[in-house]
């Protein structure tokens, strides 16, 4: 029980440092940052329901007002903003690609967790995106998702790195990998 | 660490915290509904005055957290100019600035204390549901405590790449900062057990 809330604390707390590793600009100038890759962590390492349950605690404390999103930034105005969409799917994210992991236990963890990554971290993640883009801009689907077309290469280096860094991170810590647990 | 509140004092810092999100959440929605130019062009005239009447450093830096919308209303602008459409993109880029604008002046004229407070109020229900509203205002003072800690960590460990080596770190630090991450998860469970724990808390 102590165990579940200082992981999923201990995780928002992870996103939030993470959002200070500085920008890496990919060769066409689309910078990418850390954070993301902090919500895939989270489903890869603490499994569906505390992996959610980290980013939404992450996100409470940004519509608190703290500046803990990359950039110093944070606040309401976010929820709003043309990519208020990708923050509402963070914790859908975190759990898809938790639940994945959980469930498929047949392949090398790096593998499973890289695709569960992708699946959640990206595929679910860019479609709340799309949807809030479409919706704040006023675009159809396909328009708004042509405008995000750009971040799709950076978030698939950062769900390889994922899942390298969870396979890693069993073999470092296997009692701290608790969507393997049980 | 610092939120985002300004710490210049305005009327709206005493008005109850919960009122003004809910009016938010109201006006926001609405503004949705509405499609007119000249309604949102008002509408947001109407949002630079109140971010002007506090006066000049509340102004800017009401603007300084505005500035992070360019990159969506260069894209409509062009968009629009593109297609002809002026007066829908004008729309789309008034809107989406006076609704940024009005939640981040909420944050800006609301207390973290405050808002917290909206929150408890808001989990009450789900006490009864079986949820553990004491854990939830654990997590979130943990959270608050622990990200400087895990900053402080993660530059260390930066540090300690760029004594050994003239390349950048970047990702590959990570991976001894998650696993720090969750040694201290481990030390704060067992710190947290040995005081009693959570079970402990629920019968205070």
């Amino acid at each position: 029980m102590e165990k579940n809330l200082t992981y999923t604390a201990l995780f928002a707390a992870l996103i939030a440092a993470l959002g200070l590793v500085p920008k890496i600009t990919l060769a066409f100038g689309v910078p990418i940052t850390a954070q993301s890759m902090g919500i895939m962590l989270c489903g890869t390492i603490l499994g569906a329901k505390r992996g959610g349950l980290a980013v939404l605690l992450f996100l409470l404390l940004v519509a608190l007002g703290l500046p803990l999103l990359s950039g110093g930034r944070g606040g309401l105005g976010l929820f709003v903003s043309a990519s208020g969409g990708f923050l509402i799917g963070w914790p859908i994210a975190a759990f898809v690609t938790g639940l994945i992991v959980e469930k498929w236990r047949s392949a090398s963890l790096a593998v499973v967790s890289t695709v569960a990554s992708i699946l959640g971290g990206i595929v679910v993640m860019y479609v709340f995106g799309i949807a809030g883009m479409a919706i704040v801009l006023k675009k159809s689907l396909p328009d708004a998702a042509m405008l995000t077309m750009a971040f799709i290469p950076g978030d698939i280096v950062k769900a390889v790195i994922a899942g390298l860094l969870t396979s890693a991170i069993a073999k470092a810590r296997p009692a701290s990998v608790l969507s393997r647990a049980a | 660490m610092i939120s985002l509140t300004s710490p210049i004092e305005t009327r709206a810092h005493h008005w109850s915290a919960g009122l003004k999100l809910g009016l938010l959440c109201a006006t926001t929605l609405g503004l949705f509904f509405v499609e007119s130019l000249i309604f949102h062009s008002v509408f947001l005239l109407g949002v630079i005055a109140l971010y002007a009447m506090p006066g000049k450093a509340f102004f800017i830096s009401g603007w300084q957290h505005l500035k992070m919308l360019w990159p969506f209303i260069l894209v409509v602008a062009v968009w629009h100019l593109w297609t002809q459409e002026f007066a829908l993109g004008a729309t789309i880029i008034i809107r989406m600035v006076a609704a940024v604008a009005l939640a981040n002046l909420v944050t800006m004229t609301t207390r973290l204390s405050d808002m917290i407070e909206v929150v408890r109020f808001l989990a009450r229900p789900f006490a009864r549901l079986g949820l553990n509203t004491r854990a939830l205002e654990l997590s979130i003072a943990l959270v608050i405590r622990m990200t400087p800690v895990l900053v402080s960590k993660g530059q260390s460990l930066s540090w300690a790449w760029k004594a050994r080596s003239n390349k950048r770190s970047g990702w590959r630090v990570i991976l001894p900062f998650t696993v720090l991450a969750l040694d201290d998860a481990d030390h704060v469970a067992e710190a947290l057990r040995a005081r009693g724990g959570l079970t402990n808390m629920e019968k205070k």
